[in-house]
């Protein structure tokens, strides 16, 4: 496009004029959707800019941003590009001192904090902070009684901002035209969930380029509506709430309060929207949870319509061609059931949804996908400023993750790791040299810690964490977590763990989901005392043994892991726990301590006996140990021959 | 004559004054000789153990009950019989100690009911809507939608009351006694029944009630650490009689309010 809009201030411009009486961002406060058009946002951030400045902000200078989505924190990262600083929006639920570590590294000068709670831990870490200077709050109740000499309200801010114009009119105009696309316009900090936070350089050029290719490959427009919830420091807010929008001149939409998204969402209908896998399983929970509770006619009518989606929705979705009875009943599946649904759902204007960071159930997926819900998956990381490969229209798999997105190039490096390069290519890690040449080598290529492969048709199948990532004895690659997760797809498996590095063959640990397999021994009048007596019934083996047979059958058409068929599975007496070490806080497989504590069942697995003795020691809520002894029964799986021809 | 607390809160003179009221259910004396004031600006608590008349005092300041001695000064003013209507409008609101909401309305709804009081449109206007009533009623929404920013409750705006926990029903309670816009607010056990954490929330609620409105509070509460914590001056009652007064401090170390909570020493 033209050379003048290569930085958002400049953007900023451009939309004022454009897209003058258009909606730019709204916020719901006091019971209303309060709306402000880009020539007022910009008003509005041409003002703070001016109060920044009078302040003292200069070029270089950097402003942290914590809190919560509000259009004032977003006028904030506009405010400080406009003069040349550097916005850095910080994760606004950390503590204190998380904040601090990333405010003294960043040394942030600046502070836009959103309300009391925000401004008392600045107030906290101000001393370790040298270089912070002045702190702008957003919600002035119960600041009254602060101590005001490095406090401002925003408002204030802003007013001083207007009398600093009056005496300088054109100098923030001359601070944007200085501004170009390889200016660095943000730190984007990683959360840090292994080591200390890393601070993301990021150009304009990464950021807009990106932005345009990405609005462009899915065909956005001024005319998208998009509800802002997640945090402004996750480089996907940035992208979806900033980027796209400042390029795309869409509207940004901030919810009332972290617990109103709900009801937000179904008034604003969003247009384009993304959501984590976690979200979708959610809705899909709680609408199959209320349908068990509807009356019976409801329940028949919404049984059979998706089925009926089932069958239609996702043909009509990807453009396949569909018999004119499918269509007609499909229309009336509409008007009884998928649209007042939606409507529930919020997704009545949905044209686009997208969901990443982890692997989506293909049920989960092709429920939304069936009702007429475009939902897509996508790869992508900070380092990238999101896209690295996307799914096309019409081209959705639950199981890869689509296609290297518009001017990025993806390869397969010789132990399976994924590699990228392309505009959106971060600049550096702030203050990391040794990291940033860890991570990109010179040729710009990144290296993301993720191993993968391209499948048959060119879509990305993203498997493991590299790092997890093993060879069977014949040297055929094993991955644990893609192969869990495909196990814990089915609804009665709720844990699962692989085994396979320096192996023969491939088994697997098993844990129940205690409320699937106990719902489902209810009523099938199987009784049961206790977990351990429920995980070692025979006709629960038998109904794991069919899933695991079922995940053999695909596993035997993947090209590269059909050698990753689980042979001998037992169900585990007890549910792993985080209170015992099994498993992270955040719920993730802890191999080494498994291994450990486990050992003679896995030797089990190997050795070929029919069952196994084990005495556990486990940690009761209230910290009290015990024991638990059992002796496992280990079940043996069907295999099948790989189904892949080999290439000639 | 204005002095100010150590946090910079204006206590100022006095706003109402009870003077040797005694009140009687038939044979049974509730208050004998109470005599006592609130000034403006200052947390005020009622303690005393139970049955000693403490929700006795409340309802006779809210004009539930006429005692049949003693003088209520409000304002300046000696206090006439009135009805609790009457009270409401000169300026005083107040919390149930077992809530008082109308279940089946949404908190909004209940929230606007305590704006009936500084409702003008006649009942002409009420029904035809369009007009006048139509414009008090948005300035009167705008009201009630700071009160609801202000105690965090937009979630359950449309909910209705009787679905909420018991902890958001006391806070929608609290809502709606601001809402009425009073000079004084009379809180009958605001924490009863509450976990510790909607305690701490209502004690957050109850100080910048005070401190953002400049509402004078009298609120009758037996968690003592919550009582010391918020209040300016504590008034003790036991058996219909007052005991001490005083701050904290003074009425926590007096010997007379020790024995009546804690048992004499024997010696």
């Amino acid at each position: 496009m033209d050379h003048q809009s290569d930085t958002f201030p400049k953007l900023l411009t451009d939309n004022a004029q454009r897209f003058a009486t258009r909606v730019a961002m709204r916020e719901k406060d006091y019971g209303i959707w309060q709306s402000w058009t880009w020539a007022q946002m910009r008003d509005e951030i041409v003002a703070l800019a001016n109060g920044l400045a009078a302040l003292g902000f200069q070029r270089g200078d950097k402003l942290a941003i914590v809190g919560s989505n509000r259009p004032r924190l977003y006028w904030g990262i506009c405010a400080a590009q406009c003069l040349g600083g550097i916005p850095v929006p910080v994760y606004q639920d950390s503590v204190a001192d998380e904040m601090q570590y990333v405010l003294e590294h960043a040394e942030a000068k600046f502070v836009i904090a959103e309300d009391q709670e925000q401004v008392d831990k600045m107030l906290e870490i101000q001393e370790r902070c040298p270089n912070m200077q002045h702190i702008i709050y957003d919600d002035p109740r119960g600041m009254r009684s602060y101590q005001h000499d490095h406090l401002h309200d925003f408002a204030e801010v802003q007013t001083l901002g207007r009398e600093f114009a009056k005496q300088h009119p054109e100098y923030v105009n001359q601070e944007m035209a200085q501004g170009k696309g390889s200016d660095i316009s943000i730190f984007l900090y990683t959360s840090g969930t292994t080591g200390k936070p890393k601070g993301v350089v990021m150009t304009y050029d990464n950021i807009i380029m990106t932005a345009r290719n990405s609005v462009n490959f899915d065909k956005l427009s001024q005319n998208e509506e998009v509800l802002s919830y997640l945090p402004m420091a996750w480089v996907g807010d940035h992208i979806f709430s900033y980027g796209q929008a400042y390029v795309a001149g869409f509207c940004i939409n901030c919810p009332e309060s972290e617990s109103t998204i709900s009801t937000d969402l179904r008034e604003i209908g969003p247009t384009y929207y993304f959501a984590p896998p976690r979200v979708f399983e959610n809705i899909l929970t709680t609408v199959t949870i209320r349908m068990h509770d509807a009356g019976k006619l409801k329940q028949r009518m919404y049984n059979y319509f998706m089925e009926v989606a089932r069958k239609t929705g996702v043909k009509l979705l990807n453009g396949e061609a569909v018999s004119a009875a499918d269509k007609l009943m499909y229309s009336l599946g509409n008007l009884l059931v998928y649209a007042p649904l939606k409507n529930t759902m919020g997704f009545s204007r949905i044209r686009l949804a997208y969901t990443a960071g982890e692997a989506i159930g293909p049920e989960i997926f092709d429920f939304f996908r069936s009702l007429g819900i475009n939902i897509k998956q996508l790869y992508g990381q900070t380092e990238a400023a999101v896209f690295i490969t996307m799914q096309p229209d019409g081209q959705i798999f639950a199981d890869t993750v689509g296609v290297p997105a518009p001017g990025v190039d993806v390869k397969i490096a010789e132990n399976g790791e994924v590699l990228y390069r392309g505009p959106g290519v971060f600049h550096s890690y702030y203050k990391n040299e040794q990291s940033t040449r860890e991570t990109k080598n010179e040729e710009g290529w990144v290296f993301t810690g993720d191993a993968g492969y391209f499948a048959e048709n060119g879509h990305l199948k993203i498997i493991d964490r590299i790092k997890d990532v093993g060879r069977f004895n014949d040297g055929s690659m094993f991955a644990p977590k893609y192969i869990e997760n495909k196990l814990k797809f089915f609804p009665h498996i709720k844990e699962a763990v692989a085994f396979g590095h320096e192996k023969d063959y491939c088994t697997a640990f098993i844990n129940i989901d205690l409320e699937a397999v106990g719902n489902w021994a209810e009523r099938n009048n199987v009784p049961y005392a206790s977990y351990q007596e429920l995980a070692g019934n025979p006709q629960v083996y038998q109904m794991m043994l069919k899933s695991i047979e079922e995940v053999n059958r695909s596993l035997a058409g993947d090209k590269l892991l059909s050698n990753s068929q689980i042979h001998r599975f037992l169900i585990l007496h007890k549910e792993l726990d985080p209170d015992d070490g099994e498993l992270t806080r955040t719920r993730k497989v802890r191999r080494r301590i498994i291994a450990e504590k486990y050992g003679v069942l896995i030797d089990a697995l190997y050795n070929g006996s029919k069952a196994c003795f084990i005495r556990t020691e486990v940690t009761f809520e209230d910290g009290r140990k015990g024991a638990i002894e059992a002796n496992l029964n280990i079940a043996d799986v069907p295999t099948f021959a790989s189904t892949v021809k080999e290439a000639a | 004559m204005a002095e100010s607390t150590q946090d910079g809160r204006k206590i100022g003179g006095t706003l109402l004054e009870v003077k040797n009221i005694s009140l009687s259910f038939g044979g049974v004396k509730a208050l004998t000789d109470i005599s006592f004031d609130i000034k403006e600006g200052e947390i005020r608590a009622i303690i005393g153990p139970n049955g000693a008349g403490k929700s006795s005092m409340l309802n006779v300041i809210s004009g539930f009950y006429h005692p049949q001695q003693g003088e209520v000064w409000f304002r300046g003013q000696k206090r006439g019989s009135m009805r609790p209507y009457e009270v409401a409008r000169q300026g005083i609101a107040r919390t149930f100690q077992n809530i008082a909401l109308f279940k089946g309305m949404s908190t909004l709804d209940n929230l606007m009911t305590g704006r009936i009081t500084q409702m003008h449109t006649n009942l002409f206007w009420q029904a035809i809507w369009k007009g006048p009533a139509e414009r008090e009623e948005i300035a009167h929404r705008e009201r009630v939608e700071h009160i609801i920013d202000f105690l965090g409750i937009q979630a359950i705006r449309k909910t209705p009351v009787g679905r909420l926990p018991y902890g958001l029903q006391k806070r929608v309670e609290l809502g709606r006694a601001l809402a009425a816009e009073a000079k004084l607010l009379l809180l009958d056990e605001p924490m009863a029944g509450m976990n510790l954490e909607e305690k701490e929330d209502m004690c957050r609620f109850i100080l910048d009630v005070n401190d953002e409105f400049g509402t004078t509070i009298a609120l009758i509460e037996h968690d003592m650490g919550v009582v010391m914590d918020l209040s300016d001056r504590v008034v003790v009652l036991d058996y219909g009689r007052k005991l001490a007064d005083g701050t904290p401090a003074e009425v926590r170390s007096d010997p007379e309010v020790i024995k009546a909570y804690l048992g004499g020493a024997h010696a």
